[in-house]
């Protein structure tokens, strides 16, 4: 496998503003009464996999939509609060496609593909078109006009959104589409299925293989071409603001096929989530990344100082984020407030139970601003500290700590969203294309309706087009192959009938991903978790507990796969943050930072997508370059001083 | 603390089901219902016992998937609060909780407190949409709509369909859930051209599928975690009516 032939990103000639243009012309078309004879597997139904499935559907291909939830509505788009971008300058404020662009790229660190990114820009705009026409019941101004919001990483008003819960009426435009398809037809959906394998015969992904949730029934199905949107892998960690059945196992499960993965190491931290607060914690949940237009951030000076936070005085505090970055403060991005959080609390200046939080105070606002204008603002995500952690922040100061949110990488796709393995598309937080290193609020939903609305639809005809529909049956050997394969799996993980139960392998698999590939990483720690993660793994496959059979609704047995999985993945994300000796975005070594304790880059010798091959569990995964090039946006020195 | 769990098991869909008591083991009042049923489970493995089916994914309120009958209520006693968000200090130690999945012909129970909804994605399948293709969409701000319309079509869209509505009706009506569809899509410029085939289309869905009738009780309103209001109920019976009268269908 050359890496020239492997990684070969298909990027269009031109100026960047024509490259999709120009693309698009060059795409083979099928023609619309030969469309029906197509058939186009699409799993996941979230923002990405909803989307494309609806939009393929209404193209005329014969489309199979799967979700393992019990219906597509519930996928976890669902729960994105904020909003999505759009280059549409509706304010007036200096905004353009280019400006999104840059502001892309650079929030990314420099470590995404520009041409990918200037095309996600240049389609925000249709996407805001497209659900204001679904009846997505956007923000609106007095004047009737579509309202904007600010966020980070952005000087300009670009963000639209549904009150808090922005993903959940864009999921439900898309969710709403993909039913009017099912209703005529086009798309036959089946929930409750999970995938466990992909087929991929002659070099062509053609299938895959399910479990049915309920009955545990295990099926193949065949097609032209497989779409993964399976979104991101964040619970490695176990504890993320992921959904509980967030999972890896379909895009790993085709890496095991052949598929690259890219850039795994690349995860992002939201600083502004709620703490921890037990053993028994399930999750954790965001609080709106606003909050800290207004909240003070402070841990008390001394270490240990287990003082009612009233009771310390103002002398005793340090707002560090202020102290160490007077020109952002508290609004420095992402990455920057979330490292710092981590390193006071590892100084041992924490608050709360565990010592794992910092304060975000609003008596200072409160005093400044009134309580009743706080509570405008930040009412309903006041409501909801108080009815998890039974604390009033008018009166307390909220406690903070950072969390596991997105992750940036993913399989490796080109520019038509194809991965390695030719007709096997991957879309949404599932690939790795867009975001590089770090990515900016309120642009996840953005990414997932780019690809399934507007660009997956065309690349997916260019590739059907130049594809002969051959009549592969169930019976094929490759197909019977990874069926066995998929069922001897379960029989083996309910024949080990250990003593410890898969969560908590999971928690202790997710505890070393934390402490050693989270926040800040260091070469003797990598090292180390990676012995660790392969000996959890063979004690996983010795010693677990999986209770019932694979013939019913088995929920212990679900999460025995995925987190089979995980331990997989938690090897290769390691080896990845290892090999990657520089700090980008949210991969932060210890061991390159400047002076003033900032990402220190390395574009001379990192300034590529690292792409993994699969060798095999115990074999070393196989490093492929794609390497970035910047025509347009200089990479530069990121300070928030 | 220390709690009594009565929970419902049933093995599948075609076995009968019966309650069985639990004792928990220590739990800390911070927990989550969903929580204290992960603990449970937990424990009931390592006993070598199988663990309680339940529904849940996002765990944040949003996603609908969680749910069931705590003490014969939708989603326990607190207002506006999914299970997933019902925290046990709301609860005394040595408190006694019956769990029970939601009760309508409609949701099948699959497994413990597992039931299928999909009657619910049928109802959206009939009409609960605007039928515009990818690509075809005029600029975002070609139509001004009113922001009282754009807060009220808001309102209506917040439904997670989690089913508590029907689950607190004591005829098993899915009107909550259809009214707020119809309303949400009803009340915008956008939804407006299908206004009427789709009051009709989603409603003889709704019967089609086997939820009672709406009788104005309004349990389904005190149950709705999302505090969907009974007057999508009235647009959705007046959309009827009008498409009804016009003859449209």
């Amino acid at each position: 496998m050359p890496d020239s032939k492997l990684l070969d990103a298909r990027i269009p000639g031109g100026p960047i503003e024509q490259k999709w243009d120009k693309a698009r012309f060059d795409m083979k078309l099928v023609n619309p009464a030969n469309k029906r004879k197509y058939s186009v597997i699409v799993v996941g139904s979230g923002l990405a996999g909803g989307s494309a499935a609806a939009t393929l559907g209404e193209l005329g291909y014969n489309v199979k939509c799967f979700c393992f939830q019990d219906s597509p509505r519930r996928a976890h788009s669902i729960a994105a609060q904020g909003g999505i971008n759009a280059a549409k300058n509706y304010q007036g404020d200096g905004d353009s496609v280019y400006r999104l662009f840059y502001d892309t790229v650079k929030g990314g660190d420099f470590r995404a593909r520009e041409a990918n990114v200037y095309r996600l820009a240049q389609v925000s705009v249709n996407i805001i078109d497209q659900c204001v026409a679904q009846g997505v019941p956007f923000a609106r101004e007095y004047g009737g006009l579509l309202s904007n919001r600010s966020f980070g990483g952005a000087q300009v008003s670009r963000t639209f959104y549904a009150r808090g819960q922005t993903g959940q009426q864009l999921l439900l435009g898309a969710y709403q589409a993909l039913e009017r398809q099912i209703h005529e037809g086009s798309v036959t959906m089946y929930p409750r299925s999970e995938m466990l394998d992909l087929i991929v015969i002659d070099g062509r992904a053609r299938g895959i293989v399910t479990r049915d949730l309920v009955s545990g029934k295990i099926d193949a199905h065949i097609a032209d071409a497989v779409v993964l949107g399976t979104g991101g892998y964040g619970n490695v960690y176990y504890l993320s603001t992921n959904a509980k059945g967030s999972n890896c196992t379909a895009i790993w499960r085709a890496h095991k096929r052949g598929a690259l993965f890219a850039n795994p190491c690349f995860t992002q931290i939201h600083p502004t989530c709620i703490p921890v607060s037990g053993d028994y914690q399930s999750k954790l949940t965001l609080m709106s990344e606003s909050l800290r237009n207004d909240g003070r951030i402070w841990v008390p000076v001394k270490k240990g100082d287990t003082r009612s936070p009233d009771q310390i005085p103002e002398a005793e505090r340090d707002y560090y984020l202020e102290r160490k970055y007077p020109s952002f403060g508290n609004l420095v991005p992402r990455d920057v407030a979330s490292r710092n959080a981590k390193s006071v609390c590892d100084e041992g200046r924490g608050v709360g139970p565990g010592a794992l939080g910092v304060y975000l105070d609003f008596s200072d606002a409160i005093k400044r601003l009134g309580e009743d204008t706080i509570r405008e603002r930040y009412g309903n995500l006041f409501d909801m500290y108080e009815r998890i952690t039974d604390e009033n922040p008018y009166k307390v100061p909220m406690r903070i700590y950072p969390a596991i949110h997105y992750t940036m990488g993913g399989l490796w796709v080109d520019y038509h969203l194809q991965s390695t393995i030719p007709g096997l598309f991957v879309i949404g937080e599932a690939n790795f294309s867009d975001h590089g290193a770090n990515r900016l609020g309120a642009s996840a939903l953005m990414q997932g309706l780019s690809d399934g609305y507007f660009v997956l639809p065309y690349t997916i005809g260019n590739y059907l087009a130049q594809t002969k529909a051959d009549k592969t049956t169930l019976d094929h050997a490759v197909v019977r192959g990874a069926v066995d394969q998929v069922q001897s799996q379960e029989k083996q993980l309910l024949a080990i009938k250990g003593k410890r139960t898969v969560d908590s392998f999971h928690r202790e698999l997710g505890k070393i991903m934390w402490d050693h590939c989270g926040m800040s990483r260091t070469a003797a720690g990598l090292r180390q978790a990676r012995g660790q993660v392969n000996e959890l793994r063979e004690e996983f496959w010795t010693n677990v507990n999986v209770p019932g059979s694979d013939a019913e609704l088995n929920q212990a047995l679900e999460k025995a796969g995925r987190v089979a999985d995980f331990f997989e993945l938690g090897s290769l994300m390691i080896k990845d943050a290892l090999e990657r000796e520089e700090s980008c975005g949210g991969h932060f070594r210890e061991e390159y930072q400047t002076p003033e304790g900032e990402a220190q880059r390395d574009d001379e010798r990192f300034s590529y997508a690292a792409a993994w091959e699969y060798k095999g569990v115990n074999a070393e995964p196989e490093l492929h370059k794609e390497p970035l090039e910047f025509e347009y946006v200089h990479p530069s020195q990121r300070s928030y001083k | 603390m220390k709690l009594i769990f009565h929970i419902w098991r049933q093995k599948n869909a075609n076995s009968a089901g019966r309650m069985e008591r639990y004792e928990s083991a220590q739990m800390n009042p911070d927990m989550s219902m969903l929580e204290a049923l992960d603990v449970l489970n937990e424990d009931l493995m390592n006993r070598g016992q199988e663990p309680v089916a339940f529904e849940h994914d996002c765990r944040e309120g949003i996603c609908g998937s969680c749910g069931f009958m705590i003490n014969g209520v939708p989603h326990g006693p607190v207002r506006a609060t999914t299970t997933c968000q019902l925290t046990l200090r709301h609860f005394k130690d040595g408190d006694e909780l019956y769990l029970e999945p939601w009760r309508a012909q409609a949701f099948p129970v699959l497994k413990d407190l597992v039931v299928d909804r999909n009657a619910f994605d049928r109802i959206i399948a009939s009409g609960g949409y605007v039928s515009v293709h990818t690509g075809a969409a005029p600029d975002g701000n070609a139509i001004p709509i009113r922001k009282e319309c754009a807060d009220l079509a808001m309102d209506a869209a917040a439904c997670i369909g989690c089913g508590a509505c029907v689950a607190a009706c004591p005829n098993a009506a899915a009107v909550l859930f259809t009214g707020a569809k119809i309303s949400h899509l009803g009340l915008l410029p956008q939804g407006e051209v299908e206004r009427h085939e789709r009051a009709i289309n989603m409603v003889v869905q709704m019967n089609e599928e086997s939820f009672g009738n709406c009788t104005n009780i309004g349990e389904c309103e005190a149950a709705c975690p999302k505090e969907i209001p009974l007057e999508v109920i009235a647009r959705m019976n007046r959309d009827y009516l009008g498409a009804a009268l016009a003859k449209r269908k």
